[in-house]
């Protein structure tokens, strides 16, 4: 006879679930608002989307440090909680963005903003389990929505990029379910703390060697995808330029966020584990990664597209500093994204309000660097901004990323890396070439033609996202400290 | 008031933000009266300073960022206080002279960031902070090439960026790798140069350091290989742009071999002079040649400024008081100088629109003034005896003489070829008859122009005869660096390398 399964309430710990649940009774709230009354404004889901972010905030913040809770697959350590609130101040920038002037299709969809709410439960699920399948589940889910909110800007190419980034996607789904089936045929365990007891009692035994290194090229290649690391970041500047701008620039900071937090939990066991291998094939790849993609972006002619080739090189100067294996290094992942965050996405807000619907300047491009030659004499102020943006993502102080960048040369150094911090180096010379090019043709190049309208989308919410960006940017000197020891805190806080 | 530096830092960058809203008009009026200002600041910290202290003065300390000991850390000592008065200096003069008229606001709003940027870089005693004004520095001065330019300034622009900007960013890395060492040793964070001197480094470091901080600076100086970006900037940029770079920006990079390299790495450096002589005579002579065979009157003087920033060089490896007081000394009379010879290119490119040699000749009857002028300039540019650049000259090959008699030789031989490249342009230019038609309705030095002019003039002919009250305060901060260096070289040749001077005879 059957023994009824007892399970108290208590030991659930349902609290370190809220914030999924937040994120997902705000989208359905949204989809039943729509039931009742479908003429609603795009505003109002906006205003919606964000009060639930807010709420998902608090919930967050309120989280204990180092608890697990229900039956033990939600694991709420530093990691999970700074990458949260990451990936929440991520998307609360990015929504705003959705009011613009000119009427776009997407938006007027509230299933966008409920889709929207469903990818952030995606991540979230991502970010706060060592479980191999709830942290698939979170893959897939937010994927999901990515490439349908993709899909839904409604242009010939979009369509293209999210079958793209679907087939993409699908195909680091099967690698990454492959290694995990080889993780659990070695240890009889999905969840990585018992994996990694296993595998420790294992290392030595003769032969299996390559299986543990054939999980975690599985698991690598995998994550190469969704984190566009050389060579599988093919995908990554076609489903940019596909994308909307908003959205390509929340693509190149808030799912990689989820994605390196999750690379922390396996790739970090693997090095700790002593699996040299891995950190020296992580470094193969972010050396690459971040010369290749530099090299590539210099023959850009496009500015979306060169954005989304320096996202690529940026991403793995990040890698590198995951492959260093060390809190500094952990540290320095989470602060470069911070930074480059606010940066990134608004430069990709640059881009947006200067969307036409046409393109005006170009057969093939949307955004070629004729479109902004001569900027600085038609919009002063947007001009003078984007240099902003610009002169931060190559690196040149007091600027965001730079606290970033010497953040990452520290701990490549400290860590023993000096011809790292060089590469690291000699890549930011070469990337400040293309930044420069942008540079050069807003202020020191005639406006090429129908000049007055460059600045086609601007609304007061995005002149407001992108205020706050530049702030972001410049004033970044005064909050790296607490950033900085906030999330050294967390992060040593949670054994990483 | 102990808080000077930052005013002297933080005023023309708070004006630049406020001649925004300045009308368009007024702009020229609005920049001199700030840079003006801004000269009297300097001159007040000149006369509150304490000359008998060889130490840091005015120091402030704020930390901006102490988990990695970054802090904002200002102070300012000998070497550094006449390179910012310098610094202040031709910036007024500069914008006093400037003939510029298109977008005049956005080259004053401009020049004021890059005055902030210039004096940062020599008040920082903070690493990051000095490179912060560094890199900072390189954006105005892209954009006063790129807009103001010549036909290649794009080209140029870009070239002076990405040089000094991938030089730099390896010396970022050695910067790094010094703090690394600090932390291991005293389990402290710091980036603050004062704690860094303390630091004694295995002789292997300080040679990878070395180099690491070689790239950045030399770069900047150009040493010979690096130069090539020099020309183009040169011969592109507007002449406020040719005077800044020439009189101000070029010296951060012999500035910070003084501040860092010297004091951080004895060792390193003394094993390093032969090389980086040989370099800097390289430089002085083969620029020299190469300044002799240009046509265009500008581009002779940017390969002189070449030549002479070579002097300078070898003058700080001499690892002598002499020496390197010499090479202080020199990068305020370069400054001048090559600063007051752009300036008079400048005047005649704006009344011909050409700098070619050819197109002009008997200047002398037609220009008196300008004639008279460009004469005074060119002699404390070769360093005839009683201009200013005699004396620092004179004292790096004094200096030299006790390393090696025969670089000095060989460094001695540039003022010969000087004398013989600029009398060649003098000749060309300004003697003979007047050939050329256009010419001989040439007006002479208006009052913008003299006015601008004739403080510098003063300057050249006051401090070659009595360089006393500038040289003793420099004087006295580089033995001070010098006896510091020499306590602390751990190889014994070093030690015997770095000579301290025993009785008080650097000076005039």
């Amino acid at each position: 006879m059957l023994q009824p399964i007892n399970v108290s309430l208590e030991s659930l710990n349902l609290i370190t679930l809220a914030p999924m649940l937040i994120a997902i009774v705000g989208a359905l709230i949204i989809l039943i608002l729509d039931l009742i009354n479908n003429k609603l404004h795009k505003s109002l889901y906006v205003m919606l989307t964000l009060l639930i972010l807010f709420v998902d905030f608090g919930a967050v913040l309120g989280l204990n440090v180092n608890e697990r809770g229900f039956f033990d697959v939600m694991l709420i350590d530093g990691i999970s909680i700074i990458s949260q609130l990451m990936i929440i101040v991520g998307s609360m920038i990015f929504i705003p963005l959705a009011l613009t002037s000119k009427r776009f299709h997407e938006y007027s969809y509230p299933e966008f903003f409920a889709l929207f709410l469903f990818m952030i439960a995606g991540f979230q699920f991502m970010v706060t389990s060592d479980n191999l399948i709830l942290i698939f589940v979170g893959i897939e889910t937010s994927s999901l929505a990515l490439y349908t909110l993709i899909a839904l800007h409604n242009r010939s190419n979009s369509y293209e990029a999210a079958v793209k980034y679907f087939t993409m996607g699908a195909l680091a789904a099967a690698f990454y379910a492959m290694g995990s089936a080889v993780i659990y045929g070695l240890t009889g365990s999905i969840e990585l703390y018992k994996v990694a007891e296993v595998m420790a009692t294992r290392m030595n035994e003769t032969g299996l060697m390559i299986a543990i290194f054939g999980s975690s090229v599985l698991l690598l290649v995998a994550f190469s995808f969704k984190l566009s690391l050389f060579p599988f970041h093919t995908w990554a500047p076609d489903v940019y330029e596909g994308a909307s701008a908003p959205l390509a620039g929340f693509m190149s900071v808030v799912p990689k966020i989820a994605a390196f937090v999750v690379s922390i939990r396996i790739f970090g066991m693997y090095i700790d584990l002593g699996v040299e291998w891995v950190r020296i094939t992580i470094l193969v790849m972010a050396v690459l990664t971040m010369t290749l993609a530099n090299i590539m972006a210099l023959v850009q002619e496009d500015v979306k597209r060169m954005l989304a080739y320096s996202s690529i090189s940026h991403a793995g100067f990040i890698m590198a500093a995951l492959a260093l294996d060390t809190t500094e290094g952990t540290t320095a992942i989470f602060l470069y994204y911070a930074l480059f965050m606010f940066t990134n996405l608004g430069a990709f807000s640059m881009l947006w309000i200067s969307r036409h619907k046409n393109r005006r300047f170009d057969q093939r491009y949307d955004h070629p660097y004729e479109k902004f030659a001569g900027f600085i004499k038609i919009m002063p102020v947007g001009a003078v901004i984007m240099g902003l943006f610009m002169l931060s993502l190559a690196g040149v102080p007091p600027f965001s990323v730079f606290w970033g960048k010497i953040y990452v040369m520290q701990a490549a150094v400290n860590a023993g890396y000096v011809w790292l911090a060089i590469v690291m180096g000699l890549n930011s010379a070469i990337a400040a070439y293309y930044y420069l090019k942008l540079i050069v043709y807003m202020f020191l190049k005639d406006p090429v033609k129908d000049v007055d309208t460059i600045y086609y989308n601007l609304s007061k919410p995005l002149m407001a996202v992108i205020g706050l960006a530049t702030i972001a940017t410049i004033g970044a000197i005064f909050y790296v400290q607490p950033l900085i020891s906030y999330l050294y805190y967390m992060i040593s806080a949670s054994g990483y | 008031m102990d808080n000077i530096l930052s005013v002297l830092v933080f005023f023309p960058a708070i004006a630049g933000l406020l001649g925004f809203v300045v009308n368009k008009d007024s702009a020229r009026t609005y920049g001199i009266t700030v840079a003006a200002i801004e000269l009297f600041l300097s001159l007040w910290l000149w006369f509150s300073f304490d000359s008998s202290n060889a130490g840091m003065q005015f120091v402030e300390l704020i930390p901006l960022i102490p988990d990695m000991g970054i802090g904002y850390y200002v102070g300012v000592d000998g070497i550094s206080l006449f390179i910012i008065l310098m610094a202040t200096l031709m910036t007024l003069i500069g914008m006093m002279s400037m003939g510029e008229t298109k977008n005049i606001k956005n080259m004053i709003i401009t020049l004021l960031f890059l005055e902030m940027t210039m004096i940062g870089v020599f008040v920082a005693l903070d690493a990051i902070i000095f490179y912060l004004f560094w890199e900072l520095s390189l954006v105005p001065m892209l954009y006063i090439i790129g807009a103001w330019g010549g036909p290649l300034r794009v080209y140029a622009s870009v070239k002076f960026f990405l040089y000094t900007f991938t030089g730099s960013l390896i010396m970022l890395v050695g910067m790094l790798f010094v703090a690394y060492v600090y932390h291991n040793l005293t389990g402290v964070w710091s980036f603050a140069i004062t704690d860094w001197y303390s630091l004694v480094l295995p002789v292997n470091y300080q040679l990878w350091l070395f180099a690491a901080f070689f790239f950045g600076f030399a770069i900047k100086v150009p040493m010979f290989p690096f130069h090539t970006w020099l020309p183009y900037a040169h011969g592109q940029a507007p002449t406020i742009g040719s005077v800044i770079l020439a009189a101000v920006l070029l010296k951060m990079g012999t500035y910070g071999f003084v501040r860092f390299s010297l004091p951080m790495f004895p060792d390193a450096s003394v094993m390093m002079i032969t090389p980086i002589a040989t370099l800097a005579i390289i430089m002085i002579i083969y620029t020299a040649m190469v300044a002799y065979a240009q046509k265009d009157i500008k581009q002779v003087i940017a390969y002189s400024s070449v030549s002479h920033m070579g002097i300078i060089m070898l003058g700080i490896f001499a690892m002598n008081a002499e020496g390197i007081s010499g090479s202080v000394f020199q990068m305020l009379s370069h400054g001048i100088v090559s600063g007051a010879l752009f300036m008079l290119v400048g005047v005649i490119y704006d009344r011909r629109h050409t700098k070619l040699m050819s197109e002009f000749g008997g200047l002398a009857s037609v220009m008196p003034k300008y004639a008279v002028i460009f004469g005074i300039m060119m002699m404390a540019a070769v360093g005839l005896p009683l201009t200013i650049g005699f004396v620092g000259e004179f004292l790096v090959l004094l200096g030299f003489y006790q390393v090696s008699p025969i670089m000095t030789i060989l460094a001695g031989t540039s003022i010969i070829i000087g004398a013989i490249y600029m009398l060649a342009v003098y000749k060309k230019t300004f003697f003979g008859p007047v050939t050329n038609e256009a010419n001989k309705t040439l007006k002479d030095l208006n009052s913008r122009e003299t006015w601008s002019l004739v403080p510098l003039v003063l300057i050249v002919i006051w401090l070659g005869i009595y360089p006393k009250p500038i040289l003793g305060p420099i004087d006295n901060s580089v033995k001070a660096m010098v006896s510091f260096m020499h306590e602390k070289a751990i190889t014994q040749e070093a030690k015997d390398m770095i000579k301290v001077a025993k009785t008080d005879k650097g000076g005039f």
